[in-house]
Order: structure tokens, then C-alpha cells, then sequence
């Protein structure tokens, strides 16, 4: 069977891979995506959707930055919004020493170009007056927001396609080799795809691929858990969620313009690549909606009518692997987003492309760089 | 060997029957019910001071539901009875529950699900105004409330509980404007091979629409849906539909009973992992299960209209052969001779279920001619045309994913109402077979789940 | 006994139980003892509540708490499923969410 050929495939159709694709092609580039499933139907899909900078490990905010003005545009790029909204995001937290920390964060956000607003006990109160009396202080992003994660990646996949991306959904690559000059990528029924550059944006799955090519990461999966409760009037504007040492304090919560409040946070549950599922855990619920009611106490009152939760990649550092690859040339990967990615999704897509298109970046991207796991791979091979 | 810890969620026919089996061979289950009495939909036990009779209440199947009563009272004090406490999510070998604002969990060596079944619904233009009912809702409200949905109601839709639950509102003295059957009347008499499985349901079947004419109700059969009519803040005003012979009539009522048959309530199996089957003649998925009831799942057992509807009497036998299944997998002695026989019956209530279906069939060609502004998803109030939309721009052809675009079956109601019609909307605008759509997959919690909820220190250990 | 017009509902027996008094908005209402709240509201008025996407009021669909189209709210602000919940005399219930009153905070 002849190979189909273009300038580059990208392998997974997450937002990450629609994104990369999209801007690709606005860069001229002839591009194929790869999509095992339906795009955007894994971790894209079915994430919290915070569109959230403040709190970000630091040196990830000016790709952060880079991501949140794509998001401002969507509508214009994509012809559709993705119900992203700029309402605001607001960190809050309970312990006073937890002030310290949320104040030398803001601080250095500054030198990032994120500007917080802090807020004491006072302000907090006359400004966001649903908040429990625990609720000591907090930060407040207010060109942060959040968008509709069920819409994103479907529309970069869409626009990309319109604008010339072969798209491939339900092609599952087996294998990747760069026997040549040229990669080769194998579907599961043997349909070939070939081009000189390969950018893998595979999630979860991004390490079985880096493995082809002796670039394994430590990869870790896990199903944050979410939920939503029936609508509401929309009042909540702004994303909240609590700023904290303790992991099960940690929750957060969004209401979309129809009116449900979506939640999420506290203690992961498993999730399953090879069958591709996560399941919520009833027994994590507990706690979330008792952090929720210490959180924002008047919603006791209202009803859950859904949970879910999806696969998502780790990596120890809690950072991704996203760069060229240190051993193969031509080789990219975006993949490992820690729980993070939905924000920098547009952003990754267009950073990939530039790197691709110019050979380097001007944001900068080299702490994610896969050579940092080299060592330890390398030792786990010799071990 | 401990007591082994078995739950049954359901006290209808099928979990009374269970508890009953179990208690016999001196095993104490755990029966949770959302319910705040036993009996489940059928044998549905009016309030506290009600005095209308049995005869009056449950008419030829007052010995059945006397009989199942006391059987249940029987079982009280050898039984962990928990009413008003629904099961809304299942870990492993633990089910979540939820009792007034209080979570639980219990462990479970075996669980037998009988959640029995809600109506099946097709949407018609209008059915979102107040005042439309589902078929079993004006079932309940005479029965367990003693009332009318309305002071003039017309009965839409198809299956048995069209003219039962008619016959049931004009012998109580409510009046019933119409009888409006989508099934044309020919395929009834094609099904009577099947039908004849059951002569007494049968000739009672028969005897009811007899009773209805006689009572000078109209009665229309293969009639097309057409509109309810009515005002936002009024609710229901006039029904229209098309006669079997083309012509469009105009009916003046003021509620609408409707319904297509039923559907299981199969969350909990399908939280379980349970596998689910399409069955081609009624164009819904069933969770799998073997003669006896064993799911695809160890440790987890279906009976009675929650895994397949086969109706009451059918419950009652399966309850039976899920307790036997559940005890015989657990190493006790199992009398051959009696499973045999309950398998026996049970093959009967299947013949005549498939002649049921065949007489009085899902009108699934109706979700190819809703109109682009019919709502579809009462819930999230989404209609046809945006359903459509999700398939045609956005290439949805799943049915889950048509979820995620459109909200369809995203509601409160988690899909109940219009996860089958969703499906054949998909389908028909696709251009593919409806099992190809799938099912709406469950999701924690079964029912809404107050969020000040606390949980219990329990946890059954 | 509480045969009122306004009402969408209508009794058909069960009739001479001792009745209870509750308010629906602020207006005084009369159900029976073993009435559901739905019941006891739809004996009075013609509506519950109205649907949060504009699509006019709605009066319940299952009666078997499977719908969940039948939640109201009590004037502190808990909502109660009016199908499964039974009648108590001095219910003070509300046909819209409270919430509306909440201010928007921005
Ligand atoms: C429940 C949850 C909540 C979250 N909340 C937030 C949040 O609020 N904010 C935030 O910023 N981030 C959040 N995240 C993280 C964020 O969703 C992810 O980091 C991000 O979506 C990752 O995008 P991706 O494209 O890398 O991965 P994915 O969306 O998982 O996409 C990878 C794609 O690659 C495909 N694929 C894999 N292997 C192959 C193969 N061999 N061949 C072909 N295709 C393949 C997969 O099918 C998949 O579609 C959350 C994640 C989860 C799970
Ligand atoms: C509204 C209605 C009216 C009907 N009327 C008739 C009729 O008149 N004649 C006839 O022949 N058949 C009728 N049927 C069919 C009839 O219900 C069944 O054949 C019979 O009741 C089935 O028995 P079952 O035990 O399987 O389920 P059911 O009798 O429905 O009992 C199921 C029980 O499980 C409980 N339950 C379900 N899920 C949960 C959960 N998650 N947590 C806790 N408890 C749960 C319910 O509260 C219920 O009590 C009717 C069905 C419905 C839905
Ligand atoms: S009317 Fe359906 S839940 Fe109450």
C-alpha cells in the first residue's frame, strides 16, 4: 500500500494535536492528524475547562500567556468560541501561612506579565460575597476563565480540516519508525502515513510512542474527578478554586452561562489506557462536596446530577515533555500535561508549529525538554 | 464461611421474590428501596389512611398484589429492609447510598439489581408543556393519590398500559377524552400466535378495550402524533393527531397521558460494568444476563423489568431465579427441578413479550419526522433540529458524543426520557442502523445528589 | 373537599382526610393528609415551576421521581422533589429559585 504523504503528521487528536495541526497548516505546512478515537473525545474533552494562568509553575506562564490571547481570539480563528468566557479566576485559602505563599506567587507573576489582585478577608467578602467564613484571603486573575472542553478541541479539529488538515479519526498508530529520511506511522489496519516531521501529541499514550523511538518518559495516569449539579441562575461568574498545601482541600468550581456549576478536585481515581476509561469514584465524592460547602456554603442546597472523569498523563516534575526530541531529528512531542493542559492547548498548537515551521520559539519551552529524563532512563536501562 | 453480605436494590415483585427465596434458605439480605413502601410500580401501596379496597386499587390483580403485600410484611424482621434509600453509585463490590441528606456505603458479596422500569418515551411537538404526563405518571396519580391528571385527559402513545391505565382513569370516574393507539390494529392480530402464550392477559387486554367502547371513549388506532397545543403558561389546551386514514383531528383536553411501553432502569448495571445487548425487535439495549439472571459482572444479578421487561408476573419468577442463582453460586444446594421450572415460565413471558412488541411497536420512524423546533430533551430543552445539528455540522454519529455537543440527555433526568427517541434522531439523519448509535452511558449519581450530603461513618466493614 | 378549579389535577375519592394547610408564593394553600407535595400544589394551581431555558412552566412528567422535572423550593431556600415528597402542614413553598435573587458577581 502506498503511503500517504505530507510535510508532517501529528499523532493524536487531543488539543493539542488539533491545535499543532491547525496552525501548521496556517503556516503552509501540509499536514495529516492521526486520531485513534473521535478527536478531542479523551482528556480534551472532558476536563474541568479552567482556563486558568495564576498559580501555573512560573516559568510556563509566557506559554500560558501565549495560550490565553488564542483563546481571546477562537472566534475569530475558528469561527466559533468554544463558550470560552474571561469571567475572572480567584484563588482562595483557609490557612494564614497560605497567604505568604499566594502573595510571593503574585509577586512574581508580575515579572511574567500575569497581574494578580490580592485580596484580604475584607475584600473578599464585599467583593465575592459567597464565599465561607474559612476563606481568608485570596488572588485574583481577572483575565482568566474558562471554556467549554466538550467544544474546544472538536472546533481546532473542524477549522483545521476546512482549512485543508487531513484529519484521520479512528486510526490507531501501532507503529512509528524513521527508517529514511522520512518518518513512517502504521495504523492498526495497516494504512501507512508518512512525512519528515512526526509531532506526537498522544496524551496519556505519548510515552508508548517516545518509547519507539528509546525516548521513554515516566509517565503516570490518573482520573481527576469531576462533576456538575443541575442549573442554577447564573450568578458565579468568576472560576474559584482554593489555593492549598493539603491535597483534599483542593476544589474548584466554574458555572457556565446555562447555569450548572461544575466541580472538581480532591482525591484522583484510577484510569485505564488500554481500555481507554476512567471512572469516577463514588466514594471521592464525599469530600469534594464538602470542601464545595466550606467553599461556597450556600450551595448545599443544590443537587449533583452527574460525575465523570478521564485519563490524564503525569509526569514526577508535574511539568510535560514538549520540544524536539534529544535523540531523532524531525521528531516533536507535546504530550504529559499533568493536569494543566487545557489552557495551554491553543498555545502549544501554535508554539509546535513555530518550532516546526522556524526551528526554534520565541517562548520559551526548554524546562519541558524529554532530554531531562534521558539520565534516568538511561539508568533504568542499565539498572 | 461469614454471612454472606447479599443486597437487593428493589422491592417490586422481582426483589420481594428474592428476599423471599433468600430468606428461605436462611440468609438475611439488605432490600433497599427509594421508596418509602414496598409493592414497587405495579403493587405501588397507596399512603397511610387511603381506604379504597384492593379490588378497587389493583382491579384483577388485587390477589396479586394482596399476596405480594403480605409476603412482604412476612419477611419485615428477617430481612435489613431500608426504604427512602436510593442506591446512586456502585464501587467494586460496594454500593453507594444516599437516605435523606446522608451518605453509605455497603459491601456486597452478591448484589441483585430490580430497579424495575420507567416509561419509554417518543417526543411529539408540545410535550414539554405542562399538563403531558407520562403514561405511568397517571397511572400513580390514581393510584397512590386517588387523583386525575387532569379534568379531561386524552391517552397517547402505545403498548398495554395505553388501555389499562384509560380503562383504570374511566372507571374511577375521570373523564377520557381519547384513546390515540400509534400501533395500527393489524399487527395485533399478526401477534396473537405470541400473544396466545398468555390466554388470561390476553383475553383481559381484550376485555379492556371492549369496556372503553362500550363506555363510548374513542379509541383510534395507527393514528400519527401530531402536536399538543397549548400556551407556555397554560400548559396543554387541544391535541392534534393524523387519523389512520390521513385525516388531522383536533382533540380539547387539558393533560396528555403518553407513553410507548417502558424501559429499564439500568444505571446501576451498567455502573456495575455490566455488558448490554441490543435487541433489534424493540430497538433498545438490555444489560446481558443468562437464564437465571447473572450478569456479565460476578457477584452482580439482574431480575425483573430493570434487566428485561417481561412484566410483573415475570418478575416475581425471576426474582426467584436470581436468589437461587445468587445462593447456588455461593455453594448451597439449589433443587434442579425448581429452577427448571421457573425457566420454564419464564420462556413463556419472553414469547409473549416479543408479541407485545410486535403488536404495539416503538414508532421509531416518528424521530425522522420530528419537526426542526420539537423538543427532544425536556431537561436541557433541546430540540430536534439542534440534535440534528450535532450530527450533521459537527459529525456526531455516536450517541454520546452527540451528548457532549448538544446536551441531549445531559438533564437531570440523566436521559430516562429521551435517550431512545435521541437515538433514533441520530440514527435517521446518520443514515445508520440505531444500535450503531449506542446508549447513553450512566453516570453517578442514578438520581441528583444533594451536595449537603454528609456521609455516614458505616461503611460496612 | 378541595375541588378547585384553578387546579390542574382532580380527585376521584379517597376524599374526608383531614386536610393541611401550606403556602404556595406566599398564598395561602389546603391539601390532604397523605397528599404528595405535587399533588397537593397541582390541586391549586397549574404549574410547579417553570423551565430554566425558557421553554414555559412545567407541572412534573413522571410522578416516580425518575423525571426530576418537579422540583420547587421551600422559602429557605432547600428544594424539595415534589412527586416523592409527601405533604406536611405549614410547607411555605416557592414556584422559582431563590437564587435569582442572588446578586451577580462579577
Ligand atoms: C478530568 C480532567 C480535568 C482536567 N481539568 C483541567 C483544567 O481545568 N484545566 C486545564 O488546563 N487542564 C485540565 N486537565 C488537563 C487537560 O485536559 C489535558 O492536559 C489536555 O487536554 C491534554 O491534551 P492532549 O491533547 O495532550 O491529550 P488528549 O486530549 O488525551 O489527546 C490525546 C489524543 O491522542 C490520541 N492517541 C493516543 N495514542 C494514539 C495513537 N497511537 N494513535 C492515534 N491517536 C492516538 C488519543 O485518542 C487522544 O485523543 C484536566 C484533565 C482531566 C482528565
Ligand atoms: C409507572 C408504571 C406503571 C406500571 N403499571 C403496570 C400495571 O398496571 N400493570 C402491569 O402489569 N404492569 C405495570 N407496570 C410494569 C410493572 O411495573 C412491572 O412489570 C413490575 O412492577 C416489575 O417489577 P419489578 O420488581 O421488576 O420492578 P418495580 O416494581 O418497578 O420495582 C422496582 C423498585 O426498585 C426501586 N428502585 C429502582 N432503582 C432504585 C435505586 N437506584 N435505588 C433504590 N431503589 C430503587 C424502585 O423504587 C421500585 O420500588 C408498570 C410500570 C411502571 C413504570
Ligand atoms: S414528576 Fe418526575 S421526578 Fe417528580
Amino acid at each position: 500500500m502506498k503511503p500517504m504523504q505530507a510535510d508532517v503528521i501529528v499523532i493524536g487528536g487531543g488539543l493539542m494535536g488539533t491545535a499543532a495541526a491547525f496552525f501548521l497548516r496556517r503556516r503552509g505546512r501540509s499536514v495529516i492528524l492521526l486520531e485513534r478515537g473521535l478527536v478531542g473525545q479523551q482528556a480534551s474533552g472532558v476536563n474541568f475547562g479552567n482556563v486558568r494562568r495564576q498559580g501555573r509553575f512560573l516559568p510556563q506562564l509566557p506559554l500560558a500567556n501565549r495560550s490565553r490571547e488564542i483563546w481571546g481570539r477562537l472566534k475569530e480563528l475558528l469561527g466559533e468560541d468554544a463558550e470560552f468566557l474571561a469571567t475572572g479566576h480567584i484563588r482562595v485559602c483557609y490557612d494564614p501561612r497560605q497567604i505568604g505563599v499566594i502573595e510571593a506567587y503574585a509577586q512574581k507573576a508580575r515579572d511574567y506579565g500575569l497581574d494578580l489582585e490580592l485580596l484580604n478577608a475584607n475584600s473578599l467578602k464585599a467583593r465575592f460575597g459567597f464565599f465561607g467564613p474559612e476563606a481568608i484571603a485570596g488572588s485574583y486573575s481577572p483575565n482568566d476563565g474558562h471554556a467549554n472542553p466538550r467544544l474546544a478541541a472538536p472546533a481546532f479539529g473542524r477549522a483545521a480540516a476546512r482549512t485543508g488538515v487531513a484529519v484521520f479519526e479512528n486510526t490507531e498508530i501501532i507503529s512509528i519508525a524513521k527508517p529514511g529520511d522520512d518518518f513512517q506511522a502504521i495504523a492498526a489496519d495497516g494504512r501507512m502515513f508518512s512525512a519528515p516531521i512526526a509531532l506526537v501529541t498522544a496524551g496519556a499514550w505519548g510515552g508508548a510512542l517516545s518509547r519507539q523511538f528509546e525516548e521513554p518518559v515516566p509517565i503516570a495516569v490518573h482520573g481527576p474527578q469531576m462533576a456538575v449539579t443541575e442549573p442554577l441562575p447564573y450568578r458565579l461568574k468568576p472560576v474559584i478554586g482554593v489555593s492549598t498545601a493539603i491535597p483534599q482541600e483542593v476544589v474548584y468550581l466554574r458555572q457556565v452561562e446555562r447555569g450548572n456549576i461544575v466541580f472538581g478536585g480532591g482525591a484522583r481515581g484510577p484510569a485505564f489506557a488500554d481500555i481507554r476509561r476512567a471512572y469516577a469514584v463514588p466514594g471521592h465524592l464525599g469530600n469534594q462536596l464538602r470542601q464545595i460547602r466550606r467553599l461556597v456554603p450556600a450551595l448545599a442546597n443544590m443537587r449533583v446530577i452527574r460525575t465523570w472523569s478521564g485519563i490524564e498523563s503525569y509526569l514526577p516534575d508535574d511539568i510535560p515533555v514538549m520540544g524536539p526530541s534529544a535523540r531523532v531529528s524531525g521528531l516533536y512531542y507535546a504530550f504529559g500535561f499533568c493536569g494543566h493542559g487545557f489552557q495551554l492547548g491553543p498555545g502549544v498548537g501554535d508554539v509546535m508549529a513555530e518550532l516546526i515551521d522556524r526551528g526554534s520559539t520565541m517562548t520559551p519551552i526548554e524546562p519541558f525538554h524529554i532530554k531531562r529524563f534521558a539520565v534516568e532512563a538511561a539508568r533504568s536501562v542499565s539498572a | 464461611m461469614a454471612e454472606p453480605r447479599i443486597v437487593i436494590v428493589g422491592a417490586g415483585p422481582a426483589g420481594v421474590r428474592a428476599a423471599e427465596t433468600l430468606v428461605a434458605s436462611g440468609v438475611r439480605p439488605i432490600v433497599i428501596d427509594e421508596g418509602g413502601r414496598d409493592g414497587g410500580q405495579i403493587y405501588r401501596r397507596q399512603p397511610e389512611g387511603f381506604r379504597r379496597s384492593y379490588a378497587s386499587l389493583y382491579g384483577s390483580e388485587a390477589g396479586r398484589a394482596e399476596d405480594m403485600h403480605r409476603s412482604f410484611d412476612a419477611l419485615r424482621d428477617r430481612i435489613d429492609y431500608r426504604p427512602e434509600t436510593l442506591a446512586w453509585g456502585i464501587w467494586e463490590k460496594q454500593l453507594h447510598l444516599l437516605q435523606g441528606s446522608r451518605t453509605s456505603a455497603v459491601d456486597f458479596d452478591a448484589l441483585i439489581i430490580a430497579s424495575g422500569a420507567t416509561d419509554r418515551l417518543m417526543p411529539v411537538r408540545g410535550w414539554n408543556r405542562a399538563g403531558v404526563y407520562s403514561m405511568g405518571a397517571a397511572q400513580i396519580a390514581l393510584k397512590s393519590q386517588a387523583t386525575a391528571i387532569g379534568k379531561r385527559v386524552v391517552f397517547m402513545g402505545s403498548g398495554p398500559l395505553l388501555y389499562l391505565v384509560a380503562a383504570q382513569y374511566s372507571k374511577a370516574g375521570a373523564e377520557v377524552a381519547a384513546v390515540l393507539d400509534t400501533s395500527p390494529f393489524h399487527l395485533r392480530v399478526k401477534a396473537l400466535p405470541q400473544l396466545i402464550a398468555r390466554p388470561d392477559v390476553l383475553l383481559k387486554g381484550l376485555a379492556l378495550t371492549l369496556k372503553l367502547r362500550r363506555g363510548g371513549i374513542e379509541i383510534q388506532t395507527g393514528i400519527t402524533p401530531v402536536e399538543i397545543e397549548g400556551r407556555p403558561e397554560i400548559g396543554v389546551e387541544t391535541i392534534r393527531f393524523r387519523t389512520s386514514k390521513g385525516k388531522v383531528r383536533t382533540i380539547a383536553c387539558d393533560a396528555v397521558a403518553l407513553g410507548y411501553h417502558l424501559r429499564p432502569e439500568a444505571q446501576l448495571a451498567d455502573l456495575a460494568r455490566c455488558e448490554f445487548r441490543f435487541d433489534a425487535q424493540t430497538r433498545q439495549f438490555f444489560p446481558v444476563k443468562d437464564a437465571d439472571g447473572r450478569s456479565s459482572v460476578a457477584g452482580v444479578y439482574l431480575a425483573g423489568d430493570g434487566a428485561l421487561t417481561l412484566g410483573a408476573d415475570a418478575a416475581e419468577v425471576a426474582g426467584r431465579l436470581a436468589a437461587l442463582a445468587v445462593l447456588s453460586d455461593l455453594g448451597r444446594q439449589v433443587a434442579g427441578v425448581q429452577v427448571a421450572r421457573l425457566r420454564r415460565r419464564l420462556r413463556i413471558f419472553e414469547r409473549f413479550r416479543r408479541g407485545i412488541a410486535a403488536a404495539f411497536p416503538w414508532p421509531a420512524g416518528a424521530a425522522a419526522a420530528l419537526g426542526e423546533d420539537t423538543v427532544v430533551c425536556r431537561c436541557e430543552n433541546i430540540t430536534a433540529g439542534e440534535l440534528r445539528a450535532a450530527v450533521s455540522d459537527n459529525g456526531a454519529v455516536e450517541i454520546n458524543r452527540a451528548k457532549a455537543f448538544s446536551r441531549v440527555g445531559m438533564g437531570r433526568c440523566q436521559g430516562r426520557y429521551c435517550g431512545h427517541a435521541a437515538a433514533e434522531v441520530i440514527a435517521a439523519c446518520a443514515g445508520v442502523p440505531v444500535e450503531a448509535v449506542g446508549r447513553i452511558r450512566a453516570q453517578a449519581p442514578v438520581k441528583p445528589l444533594i451536595i449537603g450530603a454528609e456521609s455516614d461513618a458505616e461503611q460496612a466493614a | 373537599m378541595t375541588s378547585n378549579e384553578s387546579g390542574r389535577f382532580r380527585r376521584l375519592g379517597e376524599e374526608g382526610r383531614s386536610r393541611l394547610v401550606f403556602s404556595i408564593d406566599g398564598q395561602p394553600a389546603e391539601g390532604c393528609k397523605g397528599d404528595s407535595l405535587l399533588v397537593a400544589m397541582l390541586m391549586q394551581i397549574r404549574h410547579l415551576r417553570s423551565s430554566e431555558f425558557g421553554d414555559g412552566n412545567r407541572a412534573g412528567f413522571c410522578l416516580m421521581g425518575a423525571c426530576q422535572d418537579c422540583w420547587v423550593w421551600t422559602d429557605t431556600g432547600e428544594r424539595l422533589r415534589a412527586c416523592t415528597t409527601p405533604l406536611a402542614a405549614g410547607m411555605r413553598i416557592a414556584t422559582k429559585a431563590p437564587e435569582q435573587a442572588w446578586p451577580s458577581l462579577a
